[in-house]
This record gives C-alpha cells, sequence and structure tokens, in this order.
C-alpha cells in the first residue's frame, strides 16, 4: 500500500497498462511532450516515445474517431479529451460510431477503447471547465461509464476500462485530482466495472454518490455520527452499468435514502438511481427517496458566490441528511 | 494590517511552497509589485502585493509548503483610502436545489400513515392496532418511523411485562399445542368441559346481541398518566380491565336485570354483583369470579383480577374461584378484534366484551374530526330475561361512565 | 493543383491492363465483379419495386470507380471503410451475393449487421470491411484510426475509405486529411465524385470544381480521374497504394463518376435532375465500356461473356432465393451485442 492522489494514481495506471500491453496508447491534445495539462501522462511520452504518446490536433471528432479506427485494428487506445465540457464536437463518433460498433455488427465488431475526460466543479473553472457528462453518456446503450472518486478506484477502474473489450467513458474528477489522497493497494489492482462499494457502513439512512461528492459525503457522515445518526455512504463507482444490487441492497437495509450529485438535477444520474429504488424496494423505504443536485442551470458560474451557490457541499449534504434521517 | 495568503494557481492545485521571497520585512511595497515566488507542481508563478504598505512579517518560511488560503505575510497598508478591496464576506451557503415539497411533509401529519417499511414490520412481528396506537412516532408530525417499531419490538420482547397493556403474555400463545396439519388433537378435560358448556350455552340460551361504541380516550389518558405510579404503590399494572369492570358494575347497579338468571319461575335478580373475568391459559379459556366486584374500587379489583389470572395460569384455582358468577367480561381485544360475539355463561343472562381499543378519526362536538381512542363494547344477553332497551341503557351506562373519566375518578 | 491521370496506353504490344501488371484473368475478374455487382443491384431494384423489400441503394454507374480502384488492394490484408454505395468494393473485398441479397431483406443471417443495419451498411471483421453507420464522412477518421494502427505496429497494410464528394463537406473529412497527412499514414482517400448529394448538385457543395484540389492544401497529392476508365482508376489507385506501403503517407483520389439511379429507393431523381443528363451518362456506362475494351484487347471472348453471364445470373437467382427464405431475426434477438462484454448489475 501507498498513499497517492488521484491524478498520480491515473498516471500510474496508464503507465503500467502501457508497458504490460504494447498495443495501448494514449492520444490527446498536450498529452504527449507537456504531459498533459493537469499532468496525468507526464513521462509517458519519453518513456513510450511518438507513436505511443501522441499529441493529437485540436480536433475532437478527430481524437475519438481516429481511436475507433485504431480500436478496430488490434490497438487499445485511450483518448483524451482535455476537459468533458469539450467533448460535444465528438459526440457523432461517440454515440453514432464506437458505442454502436458492436450492435450495428451483431458482435462482429467490438471497440476495446477508453475516452477519458477530467469532469466537475470546484476549481474556477467557470461554464466551460466544470461540466457534468456522466447523465448524457450514461444514456446511450454500448457505453461503459465509470466515475471513480478515490485514487485506489481511479487506478482500478482505468486498469479495467483499458482491458475491456467495449468503449469506457472514464470520468475523473479534477478537482479530486491532488485533492483526495488514499491508498493505493500494490501490484495488478484491477476495480471491476459495474461494482459499486460501499465506502463506509451504516445503519440509519444510506448516502449515494460518486466522484468529489463522495469525499463530500463521508465527511458529511463523520458529523452525522457525532449527532447518533449511522450513515452509510455508497460509491458508485461505475454509472454504466449501474451496480442495481448494491443500490437495492443498502436501501432495504436503511429504508432511507439521499443521492448526491452536482450535475444538473432534471434527468440526472439520481433519478435513474431513483428510479431503481421505488421498482425494487418500495416496500422497505421509510422515505421518500431524496436527491441533492445541483441546479437546472447551464453550468457553474466562474465567480465564487455562484460557484458555492450551485455545487453541493458539505453543509448542504448534511442539512439534507438530517432531514432525512428526522423523516 | 492586511493578510497575503497563499493564492490558489492554477485548477486542482490545493497547496504551494514558498520560492523565493522578493521582499524583506520593512520594505515597502507597491501595489502588484512582485512579492514572492510560489512554487506549485503545475505552475511556478510571481505573486504580486495585493497592496500598497510596507511588509512587516513574513509568516511562511522560503521552501515551506503549505495549503491555499493560508496566511503567509503581513502587510501594513499604507494607504487606507485605497485599501485592497475586501472579498464580500461569504454569503450563507444558501439551500442548494430546494427540494420539491411535494415529497417531503406528506409523510407527517396523521399517525395512521405508514411508510412500507413500517407495514412490513408490523406485518412482521405481529404488532396488534392496539399496540400500534400506544407506539410514538418521532417522525415529522408524528410519523411512526422504520425505528420507533424496532424500538418498540425490542421493547415488547423484554419478559418482564413493563407495559400495563391488556396484552395476551408470549408464553399463553406459544402455550396453545402446535397442531400439526394431518393429525388429531386429544381432548383434554377443559376442552370437554368448554365444549360442553358452550353447546349447553347455545342449545338453551337465545343470544342476542348489540355493540356499544366507546370513547376510551379520556381513560387512554388517565392511565398514561397514572400506570407508573400506580404500579410503584401496587406493584402491579393496571391495566385497562379493572376500569372497565368498575364501570361494568356501576352498568349493572343501574339496569340490574342483566345482573340475572332465567328460570321457569321468573328472573331472580341477584343480590350480589360477581364479575367473572375470563383467562386464556394454556388449552383454553378458564373464567374466575371476582366476587361482590361492586364494593371495590378499581385499585381493589385490578388487585383481585391480577391475582385471580396469575393463580389461574399456575393452575392453583379453588372451587369458590370460579362458581357463583353473575356476570362476565370478556376481553377479547388484546388480539386485536374489534367486534366480538361471546358465548354466555349459564345461568348468566349477559356477557360483555371488551375489543381492542383502536385509533380513530370521529365527529367530535361541532362537527369537528378528532382522533380518538375508540373500542366496541359488545353485549351478548339472554333475551329471554331482558330486550334490547335494557341492553342498550345498560350500555349507555357503561359507555358514558367510561367515556366521563377523569381524574376525579376515584382509584381507591 | 490535382494531377489528371493520363489514358493508360498500351505499351509495346502488351494490352492496356498487361502493361498495368493485370493478366487476363484478373482483368476478367474486375470485370465479373463489376457484372456481379450491376446484376445483384438491377434485381435488388426489381424486388422493391415488387413492394417485397424497403430500400435499395445504388452503386449502378459506378462499378468502375469502385472495383478499379479496389483491385488496388489486397483483399484480407489491406483495410477498406466504405460508404454505402460501394457494393463494387465491397464484392471484390469479398462479400458475396447471397450476402448482399441477406443484407437487402434484413435476415438474420446478413453477416454486416444481422438484419440491425439498412442495406449498405458494410461490415466485416474477417473481411476487413470497417463497419459503417448512417452519419457521413465518419469513416474518414476511421481510416485514418487504422492506418495509424498498421504504421504502429509497423505492418505495411494500407487503408482505402470511400466517400461521396458530398461527405467532403463534413469537419470529420478536414480532420482526417490533416491527421492522416501529420502523420504520413497509409490511406489512400478514394472520393467518387458523381455530382449529386442527392439533390443538392456539387456547385452547391462547394466552390471548387475538383475535390483533389483540396489535397495540397493538407500536404499530399491529389488525382483526378476518369471514374468510369476503370483501368485508369486501377492505374491511379495502385500508385496511391504503393505510394503508402512506401510510408509516404496519403493521397486522394477523384474519380469522376455518375449515378445511374436515384440516390436511393426513396428518392425521386427527376425532380433535380435531367433525363437527357442520365442518358448521356448511360451511353459512358462503365461495364460497357470496359466490356468493349476487352473484346478489342481479345481477353473477352462470346464465350467468356457468356460463361460471365451465366455464372452471374445463377448467383444472382440463387442469393435471391436463399435470401427469400431465409429467417428473419427473432425478438430475442433485440438486445444481443449490446456490450461485448455485458456486465449484469
Amino acid at each position: 500500500m501507498a498513499v497517492k492522489t488521484v491524478i498520480e494514481a491515473i498516471r500510474e495506471g496508464m503507465d503500467e497498462e502501457m508497458a504490460r500491453d504494447e498495443s495501448v496508447f494514449l492520444i490527446g491534445e498536450d498529452v504527449g511532450n507537456r504531459g498533459g495539462v493537469f499532468l496525468a501522462s507526464d513521462g509517458l511520452y519519453k518513456k513510450y516515445g511518438e507513436l505511443r504518446v501522441i499529441d493529437s490536433p485540436l480536433a475532437e471528432s478527430c481524437i475519438i474517431g481516429v481511436a475507433i479506427g485504431a480500436a478496430v485494428n488490434g490497438m487499445r487506445p485511450i483518448a483524451e479529451i482535455q476537459f468533458a465540457d469539450f467533448i460535444a464536437p465528438a459526440m457523432n463518433q461517440i454515440i453514432q460510431e464506437a458505442a454502436r460498433f458492436s450492435y450495428r455488427t451483431a458482435g462482429d465488431f467490438n471497440l476495446p477503447m477508453v475516452i477519458r475526460a477530467p469532469w466537475g466543479g470546484g476549481v474556477h473553472g467557470a461554464l466551460y471547465h466544470s461540466q457534468s457528462i456522466e447523465a448524457t453518456f450514461g444514456h446511450i446503450p454500448g457505453l461503459k461509464v465509470v466515475a471513480p472518486g478515490t485514487p485506489a478506484d481511479a487506478k482500478g477502474l482505468l486498469k479495467a476500462a483499458v482491458r475491456d473489450p467495449d468503449p469506457v467513458l472514464y470520468l475523473e474528477h479534477k478537482r479530486t485530482y491532488r485533492l483526495v489522497k488514499g491508498d493505493v493497494p500494490t501490484g495488478d489492482h484491477v476495480v471491476p466495472i459495474g461494482k459499486a462499494d460501499v465506502k463506509r457502513e451504516g445503519k440509519d439512512l444510506t448516502m449515494i454518490a460518486y466522484g468529489l461528492m463522495l469525499t463530500y459525503c463521508l465527511e458529511a457522515a463523520e458529523k452525522l455520527a457525532a449527532e447518533g445518526v449511522s450513515a452509510e455512504v455508497l460509491d458508485l463507482r461505475t454509472i454504466k452499468p449501474i451496480d442495481q444490487a448494491a443500490i437495492v441492497a443498502t436501501a432495504r437495509k436503511t429504508g432511507k435514502v439521499l443521492v448526491v450529485h452536482e450535475d444538473n438535477r432534471f434527468a440526472g444520474i439520481a433519478a435513474e438511481v431513483m428510479a431503481i429504488i421505488m421498482e425494487n424496494a418500495f416496500d422497505a423505504l421509510d422515505a421518500p427517496v431524496m436527491r441533492l443536485t445541483g441546479p437546472d442551470v447551464p453550468a457553474m458560474p466562474f465567480n465564487h458566490v455562484l460557484e458555492d451557490a450551485f455545487m453541493p457541499n458539505v453543509e448542504k449534504i448534511l442539512a439534507k441528511a438530517k432531514e432525512l434521517a428526522a423523516y | 494590517m492586511a493578510s497575503v495568503k497563499m493564492p490558489q494557481l492554477g485548477e486542482s492545485i490545493t497547496e504551494g511552497t514558498i520560492g523565493k521571497w522578493l521582499k524583506q520585512p520593512g520594505d515597502q511595497v507597491k501595489k502588484y509589485e512582485g512579492l514572492v515566488e510560489i512554487i506549485t507542481d503545475k505552475v511556478n508563478a510571481e505573486v504580486p502585493a495585493p497592496l500598497a504598505g510596507i511588509l512587516k512579517e513574513i509568516k511562511v518560511k522560503e521552501g515551506t509548503t503549505v495549503t491555499v488560503g493560508t496566511e503567509i505575510a503581513v502587510i501594513e497598508e499604507s494607504m487606507p483610502a485605497t485599501a485592497a478591496p475586501t472579498r464580500p464576506a461569504p454569503t450563507a451557503t444558501t439551500e442548494a436545489v430546494p427540494s420539491t415539497p411535494v415529497g417531503e411533509g406528506q409523510g407527517g401529519g396523521a399517525t395512521t400513515r405508514l411508510s412500507p417499511a413500517v407495514r412490513a414490520l408490523i406485518e412482521e412481528h405481529r404488532i396488534t392496532d392496539a399496540e400500534l396506537s400506544r407506539i410514538e412516532g418521532s417522525g415529522i408530525g408524528g410519523r411512526i418511523s422504520k425505528k420507533d417499531v424496532e424500538d418498540f419490538v425490542a421493547k415488547r420482547a423484554q419478559p418482564a411485562t413493563a407495559n400495563g397493556e391488556q396484552r395476551q403474555t408470549a408464553a399463553s400463545l406459544a402455550a396453545t399445542p402446535a397442531a400439526t396439519p394431518g393429525t388429531t388433537i386429544p381432548l383434554s378435560p377443559m376442552r370437554r368441559a368448554i365444549a360442553t358448556n358452550m353447546l349447553k350455552s347455545k342449545q338453551t340460551i337465545p343470544h342476542a346481541w348489540t355493540v356499544a361504541e366507546v370513547d376510551m380516550t379520556n381513560v387512554v389518558r388517565f392511565r398514561q398518566k397514572a400506570k407508573d405510579s400506580f404500579k410503584l404503590r401496587e406493584g402491579i399494572d393496571l391495566t385497562f380491565v379493572p376500569i372497565i369492570v368498575k364501570a361494568v358494575v356501576e352498568g349493572l347497579k343501574a339496569v340490574p336485570v342483566l345482573n340475572a338468571s332465567w328460570s321457569e319461575q321468573g328472573v331472580v335478580l341477584h343480590q350480589d354483583i360477581n364479575i367473572g373475568v375470563a383467562v386464556s391459559v394454556d388449552d383454553g379459556l378458564i373464567v374466575p369470579v371476582v366476587h361482590q366486584a361492586d364494593r371495590m374500587s378499581i385499585s381493589g379489583l385490578a388487585k383481585a383480577i391480577d391475582d385471580l389470572a396469575k393463580r389461574a395460569r399456575a393452575g392453583k384455582l379453588g372451587i369458590p374461584d370460579v362458581q357463583g358468577g353473575t356476570f362476565t367480561v370478556n376481553n377479547p381485544g388484546t388480539f386485536g378484534t374489534i367486534l366480538s360475539y361471546s358465548i354466555i355463561a349459564p345461568p348468566q343472562a349477559g356477557i360483555l366484551a371488551m375489543d381492542a381499543i383502536v385509533k380513530r378519526p370521529v365527529v367530535v362536538e361541532g362537527d369537528a374530526i378528532a382522533v380518538r381512542s375508540m373500542m366496541n363494547l359488545c353485549l351478548s344477553f339472554d333475551h329471554r330475561v331482558l330486550d334490547g332497551v335494557s341492553a342498550a341503557r345498560f350500555l349507555q351506562g357503561v359507555r358514558r361512565w367510561l367515556e366521563g373519566f377523569s381524574e376525579q375518578v376515584p382509584l381507591y | 493543383m490535382a494531377l489528371k491521370a493520363a489514358q493508360v496506353e498500351a505499351k509495346g504490344g502488351q494490352s492496356r491492363h498487361q502493361s498495368l501488371g493485370l493478366s487476363d484473368e484478373q482483368a476478367l475478374r474486375i470485370y465479373e465483379v463489376m457484372r456481379l455487382a450491376r446484376a445483384v443491384d438491377e434485381r435488388m431494384w426489381l424486388i422493391n419495386r415488387q413492394g417485397r423489400a424497403p430500400f435499395v441503394i445504388s452503386c449502378q454507374g459506378q462499378e468502375g470507380a469502385q472495383v478499379g480502384t479496389a483491385a488496388a488492394l489486397r483483399p484480407g490484408y489491406d483495410w477498406v471503410a466504405p460508404y454505402y454505395r460501394d457494393a463494387g468494393v465491397v464484392l471484390w473485398f469479398g462479400m458475396t451475393a447471397r450476402d448482399q441479397m441477406l443484407s437487402f431483406f434484413a435476415r438474420r443471417e446478413d453477416p454486416n449487421s444481422g438484419g440491425r443495419q439498412m442495406p449498405g451498411h458494410f461490415g466485416s471483421r474477417k473481411l476487413h470491411i470497417v463497419t459503417g453507420g448512417s452519419p457521413v464522412a465518419t469513416q474518414l477518421l476511421h481510416a485514418a484510426g487504422v492506418a495509424l494502427a498498421s504504421k504502429q505496429r509497423k505492418e505495411d497494410a494500407v487503408t482505402a475509405v470511400y466517400f461521396g464528394e458530398g461527405s467532403t463537406s463534413q469537419g470529420d473529412t478536414h480532420e482526417a486529411m490533416n491527421f492522416a497527412a501529420i502523420h504520413k499514414l497509409a490511406v489512400v482517400f478514394i472520393c467518387e465524385n458523381n455530382g449529386y448529394a442527392i439533390s443538392v448538385p456539387q456547385s452547391r457543395q462547394m466552390a471548387i470544381a475538383n475535390v483533389a484540389d483540396r489535397a495540397v492544401g493538407y500536404g499530399f497529392p491529389g488525382v483526378v480521374v476518369d471514374g468510369n476508365d476503370v483501368l485508369a482508376c486501377y492505374e491511379v489507385a495502385r500508385q496511391a497504394v504503393q505510394r503508402a506501403r512506401r510510408g509516404e503517407g496519403p493521397t486522394l483520389i477523384e474519380v469522376k463518376t455518375y449515378r445511374f439511379t436515384a440516390h436511393s429507393s426513396d428518392d425521386d431523381d427527376k425532380r433535380y435532375r435531367k433525363a437527357e443528363e442520365v442518358a448521356i451518362w448511360r451511353q459512358k456506362d462503365p461495364i460497357q465500356r470496359y466490356a468493349g475494351y476487352l473484346r478489342d484487347a481479345g481477353t473477352l471472348t462470346d464465350q467468356r461473356e457468356a460463361e460471365i453471364t451465366h455464372r452471374v445470373t445463377v448467383q444472382v437467382d440463387e442469393a435471391t432465393e436463399y435470401a427469400e427464405q431465409a429467417p428473419d431475426p427473432t425478438p430475442d434477438d433485440l438486445a444481443t451485442f449490446v456490450y461485448k462484454q455485458e456486465i449484469r448489475g
């Protein structure tokens, strides 16, 4: 075990996968010489060379389209989109092409590719460096979507994503890059896609979260414990395929659930989680399922007052959890 | 004095290292003049002074790493008029998205609203309506939560009768011989005796049946308040039974024809009021008698009934204990039934069943609706001896006595 | 600017095709595949007009450009990313008349998609045909990616990508050509310019006369060629493929050709072009033109012609009958292969 930050864990994950498998390569803007604008690929260019760490032109559709072609021809590309906010030009390639290769060929083709994208707010990134995209892509059949919140999960899920035979959207929360530190097991640590994780056990209520909100919920759980409320925290880790069994199990266990995400409210992932609970655990509910989300505004603004008003934080989570506990 | 803090030099940066101080304490500093060089793992930058003045104190030495927001220096402002504009104090964190009020609050209101989890627990633990009505809800608006039920079940499981509720001990329930489908249970003497009596009663006495609904709220409230001190003083529980029996006694005084027996010679009105109180035992029912119940206070009745019940379950009743009853009171409400048709014990003329006390919405004075604790009194009577009118008057008397219950009623 | 491919002249007693390195058998094979493509297509129109199948999208008129260029590649080794009109290309690369008809009837056995895609959405991993969807021009980036992988793995496979002139308006075309040029990828960009993107004429699609003129802007050669001259198409494609194999990077080949039918069975081309125009181009039918050449060269005899016609007819009839009777997919087939590796939560 060693303590790492999320960004270190991601870098190590890529390094280890590239060392392990020659077909793995990285393509994206600034990933080569500069090592990535967040230094996620620092050192990899020097180690693996220009054919395996490729500085792409400023063209997102190109990054993804080329990755698709390379995956067709036996490679395992990791395509980096510099900020999740900039993924839109690649929508056609991701949704109409990558997500459908297997289905439209009845399994003849499959694309073992990873699309990495830093997402999320709390970094004064304003409207175009803070967005959440997990609901948009989680909605598309044929894609897998993961969103780790800890260094161990970041490394483990990246490895799983690289080894997965299907296209995986790997969402790394930029605020967690250096903020969240944790133990990362040594050796070939792989976290399976599709498995949520109870990060904290409890019995009075459950908080379900991922990404940065996981860290905030764990903090809120500590404060709740001091007030005699035992909160369970379930880290989804994978958005799609979502771990339905884990969600249902915790809902049945506590009967009170709060889903937290910073994404806009309408048709966000919380809505899906709530539907799953309603369909499968209605008889065990002791209160309506609640959610705490970002508001339905186009993105979080630059000014800190507005950004703070947008983002869920520990205090807001605590207040909502107490409301749930008292129901 | 103005505080200089470690700035956040880039997205996701959480800390920085002091590289080199460009000014020393005592130096004049112009606004925007280079003050210090900061090193982070993404960006190295020269940080300008936020205001003009004299650098008073360096708080963090070169080479030290501190988190963003830590105070690194203090500058004494020299031109107060153009002091660095202070940032507005962060507004109190406003509510994150207000969740639709529709979802909340609904759960409050009547304590009869039960969540699916609570309903499941009720079923699993066989909680009666009567018991449910006694559970205090700790949720919004008095809502009974899962926790409330779980706590109740834990308390109920304790063998000592901590509550003075009218409840069957778990023991007596479990004592019922296990009925295995496909087998024949041999008849015990008690079962034979009950069978004979019941048959005889039904064959010889024309049963009529009538019900009165009683608002027990006052009694319930009184008992809630008094039970603990009663228990302390008397060493036994104050259940509803002695209170009901007292009411029945008053009722019988007013309508003596129910405290009577049929004979070919005429209706025999009994002198004493001996109330039989049905007790459930291992393999059946036994009805010990409280003799001259009309001479007892509620407390006295409580003691007598408690003593008889204990001896009945222990199998230690004597013949006089079960003879001479003139009227019987039955308590099926422990099992949650709301209406019961009891069979008269010959040669008596009537039997009163007190069913479960259930919280119901009822119309009260002024046509308002209130939640009250309601109980049905079901009277089976010998129609040879009396008619419906007398039966109704008797019930009315009992009812009024109970509904008018207050602290004024003496326990002793 | 783009080069105009010179008429390939016969050299020193050799026939034209021989001087290009093609044997008689190979030359005839090209002819047969063109004939097959046309025959399958005509049969599809018949069946569609009978109301027995909902959709046809034709290759008619472009067989010369398609088979001529495809013949310069090595099926099974090189890669091809065709667009929906490229029946000639995929038949050269190993698809059969039966495969085409199964796709036409959207049967379960359809090798491209199991009946999930419309006809013309070709794909076969085994045959190195990259699967295509309906959004146009996405395949140019895929081709660049395929070629990138070849470079990374130090293989000399070449990737040919086909597209109409309409697709060149899409951003993906620009991005793909740019990327392939930067990295000198072994891609042959083949633009089948038939003058119309459904109904929109070239003059409304671009301000220039030749798509190939753009190549210089990306830093690689562009060539314009008469798309209905099979051997000319073969020659330029062969040169482009050799360039690519030598590591010299991409080439943009623009074949000028014409679409005899409407865009698809859902289109009425009388609304936007004159019958006279179509008639003129039918006289330049690449199949007849090539047949004429082959007869002149003594390679195509009456007997061989009859044999080819017979083979083609038999294949088309057999394919039709087989596909007509082949089973449809069932509702149970709806949700399979969403992922290669399903994970149940």
